[in-house]
């Protein structure tokens, strides 16, 4: 059953669930992070953790970390997010302490190396879940620029690995001269 | 005591400047961790890089962690974490009370406009980079050989199970996970 109302330990717990289960990195557990809090629990909209996940990546740093931040404050303010933070960092915390004193009989064990490499599959089925979910919910608004930028962008990081930064900055001042013209023709025809 | 300053500095330099998360930050780690500071030889780095993709959570915590544990047991592995968070918690929280002031101002919901579709592409790119490793292994060319046929109906059932049900997406990878691992151990 989702709870509706934010807690300092369904967060906590939400989060160090997401972080210890989560294989593969910050692109894997935003996505998750939307389908718990936004999509289970309700505490966000759909809309607002798009946005809270579009400036977790605009600053530096692993983006889990930067997404339980934001997230974390927004629900429950400075406690909110210092909790967050914490349940993003335990688990790995935990693991790679352990996981460093055995590292080479890991690294070498047939099973846990077969079982690692099967799972990329469902990885990858996740993460292509969710960008379809995202894709068409910015595709069905049917504004051009949004698609428009979603393509290009795309184009400039898979294929010729334009700096992220780089393709955040332009995307930002596109999405602000596009709401700068759209007020000037609401001004223009009253 | 100033190891673990200097642990703390490396690691709070590698949150400053990793932008776009993971494996963006990779050569920032071995910068600090090889070059600069002698705490890891190459081939140790290579593995660590192996250790942080089948280990979950952020590549950059797990670094840090495994960094700081081999230099200075558990409270380096704390202080290189914090020294890795840092970072992060000054900035965003600065951005989430922007965020927050802003939020209904029509330029900051154009630029957010705009950020928007950029931050699906991104996950689309990293989302595509994962898959075909999953889909074709190591192999630098992409032929029909190469394809691991397991791994591809691994992904197709999952995709079909995640838009059919919704069920919970860790349930899935570890489904995978179990399925591709049997199917590979027992299919000759």
């Amino acid at each position: 059953m989702p709870d509706h109302k934010p807690s300092l330990l369904t967060l906590f717990l939400s989060v160090f669930k997401i972080s210890a289960f989560t294989f593969g990195g910050g692109y894997v557990i935003v996505p998750l992070m939307r389908k718990r809090f936004a999509q289970q629990l309700h505490w966000v909209s759909d809309e607002e953790m798009l946005d809270m996940i579009a400036i977790a990546q605009s600053a530096p740093g692993p983006i889990a970390v930067n997404t339980s931040i934001i997230l974390g404050y927004k629900v429950l303010g400075l406690k909110g997010a210092l909790v967050a933070v914490l349940g993003t960092a335990l688990p790995p915390l935990v693991v790679l302490t352990l996981i460093s004193l055995v590292y080479e009989a890991f690294i070498t064990n047939k099973i846990v190396a077969t079982f690692m490499e099967a799972m990329r599959a469902g990885v990858a089925a996740v993460i292509a879940d969710v960008v379809w979910t995202m894709a068409s919910g910015i595709a069905r608004k049917k504004q051009p620029t949004p698609i428009i930028l979603m393509a290009l962008a795309f184009i400039a990081v898979y294929f010729f690995k334009a700096p992220i930064i780089l393709v955040l900055l332009v995307c930002g001042l596109v999405g602000l001269s596009d709401a700068w013209l759209r007020g000037q023709r609401k001004e223009a025809t009253p | 005591m100033s190891l673990l300053i200097t642990l703390y500095l490396s690691f709070f330099q590698v949150g400053l400047f990793a932008f776009g998360g993971g494996l963006a930050a990779l050569p920032l780690i071995r910068d600090q961790v090889v070059v600069i500071h002698p705490w890891l030889d190459m081939a140790t780095f290579t593995d660590l890089v192996t250790i942080a993709e089948m280990t979950p959570g952020p590549i950059a915590l797990n670094a840090a962690t495994f960094v700081g544990t081999r230099v200075a047991g558990l409270p380096g592995a704390i202080i290189a974490t914090l020294g890795c968070i840092t970072p992060s918690l000054i900035i965003v929280l600065i951005l989430a009370r922007v965020y927050r002031a802003w939020k209904d101002k029509a330029a900051f919901q154009g630029v957010l406009g705009g950020l928007r579709p950029a931050a699906v592409a991104l996950i689309a790119s990293a989302g595509l980079s994962i898959a075909l490793l999953a889909l074709f292994g190591h192999s630098t060319r992409m032929s029909l050989s190469a394809i691991d046929w397991i791994a591809v109906a691994c992904f197709i059932l999952a995709l079909f199970v995640l838009r059919k049900w919704k069920p919970s997406p860790i349930l899935v990878m570890l489904g995978a996970g179990v399925l591709g691992t049997a199917a590979k151990l027992l299919l000759p």
